[in-house]
């Protein structure tokens, strides 16, 4: 799963619906791997607004990284290291494995081969 | 068709009697499209690359760096139609997610296993959603209608939604559904080894998907046929 989509996904349990806590999810025991993809800056700039800037805060800090500024950076189309760092975090940094927990919930979800799993057993499906 | 053996109508009846008889429409998926799928998912993706023109057509009017869901995108043919989206496409099916990954993972767009009644995104989050081919595998109408408005539920005020499903009325094609027949089938896939899979289908007749679109809550924006099939696009209201 990229960074990116992490801003995207939340606890799929439908009574965490209604609560704040279900996004976004808490990232633990995660394996990352940088993959390469090309430089979009047009694809960033669009990206920003539509991003929840503490949700990638949150989750960058549970990935161990707190070097991100703690407001949405402005201005960023004439940043081009900025630029160049959101790229990276977004978009070539993959989770490989690791595992998911909602923190409304205490649902574990889990990362295997890159690809997050929110099927939920039948106890938790129809509440 | 290449030469294989096709079940008989009688196996195929038989089938359907104990699709019919299984006891709940969980385990009717369960057993009639999710664990087909994930069987036959590598000869099915071999056979699906071509997109839809309609489909093709709503991808490439929706504006560059939109946000999208594709719920059920299967081997994910539809993610990388128009490059200047992002799309995280889902799949009940991890058979079926896995070519996915296999074909498309490398580009801009992402990939998660989810149940599309159930799916995990935030309400009103994406600009667009479609759902191709999916929808008719639910086994009851309110599940089908649970499904649009799940679809429903992750798109934003003003934004849209293409749902797309298997036509009663295909007199054209090899298979010969048409009105006034069963809704409720099983569909034989057979696979290279020679053996049988039925999945189920619910076949959509003229105006059904309107009318399931609107008591999802949803505003039918247009709506139309194309190639065996009846597609809706709706807004949530
Ligand atoms: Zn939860």
């Amino acid at each position: 799963m990229k960074f990116l989509t992490t801003n995207f996904v939340k606890c799929a349990v439908k009574s965490c619906d209604a609560s704040d806590l279900s996004f976004p999810l808490k990232y633990e025991e995660c394996e990352l791997q940088l993959q390469e993809h090309d430089f979009n800056p047009e694809f960033l700039i669009s990206m920003l607004p539509r991003l929840n800037w503490d949700a990638v805060v949150q989750v960058a800090a549970d990935l161990g990284n707190t070097s991100l500024p703690s407001t949405k950076p402005e201005g960023i189309e004439n940043n081009e290291q900025l630029l160049k760092d959101l790229h990276s975090l977004l978009l070539e940094t993959q989770i490989i494995n690791g595992k998911m927990t909602c923190r409304h919930c205490g649902h574990i979800y889990y990362i295997k081969d890159s690809i997050a799993n929110f099927l939920l057993p039948p106890h938790l499906a129809n509440s | 068709m290449s030469g294989k053996i096709q079940p008989s109508q009688e196996e195929i009846e038989l089938e359907t009697r104990r699709f019919k008889s299984t006891a709940t429409p969980e385990l009717q998926e369960r057993l009639y499209v999710h664990s087909v799928y994930n069987d036959i998912a590598q000869h099915f993706s071999q056979t699906r690359y071509k997109p839809w023109p309609m489909v093709a057509q709503f991808l490439g009017s929706i504006p560059d760096y939109s946000l999208g869901v594709d719920v059920g995108c299967g081997n994910g043919k539809y993610l990388t139609v128009n490059p200047k989206l992002y799309i995280v496409g889902s799949d009940y099916s991890t058979g079926l997610l896995d070519q996915a990954v296999q074909l498309h993972q490398k580009e801009f767009n992402d990939l998660v296993v989810a149940d599309g009644m159930m799916l995990p995104h935030e309400s009103r989050r994406f600009d667009f959603a479609v759902s191709i081919a999916v929808v008719h595998h639910f086994s009851t109408k309110e599940r089908r209608v649970a499904a649009i408005r799940e679809i429903l539920r992750v798109v934003r005020c003003g934004g849209r939604a293409l749902v797309y499903c298997w036509a009663l009325e295909q007199e054209k094609s090899r298979r010969g559904y048409r009105e006034g027949m069963e809704q409720d089938i099983l569909v034989p896939w057979v696979t290279k080894d020679g053996t049988t899979r039925m999945r189920y289908y619910h076949l959509y007749k003229k105006g059904e998907l309107e009318e399931d679109c609107v008591a999802a809550g949803g505003r039918v924006v247009q709506s139309g046929y194309e190639k065996d099939n009846w597609w809706v696009i709706v807004e949530p209201l």
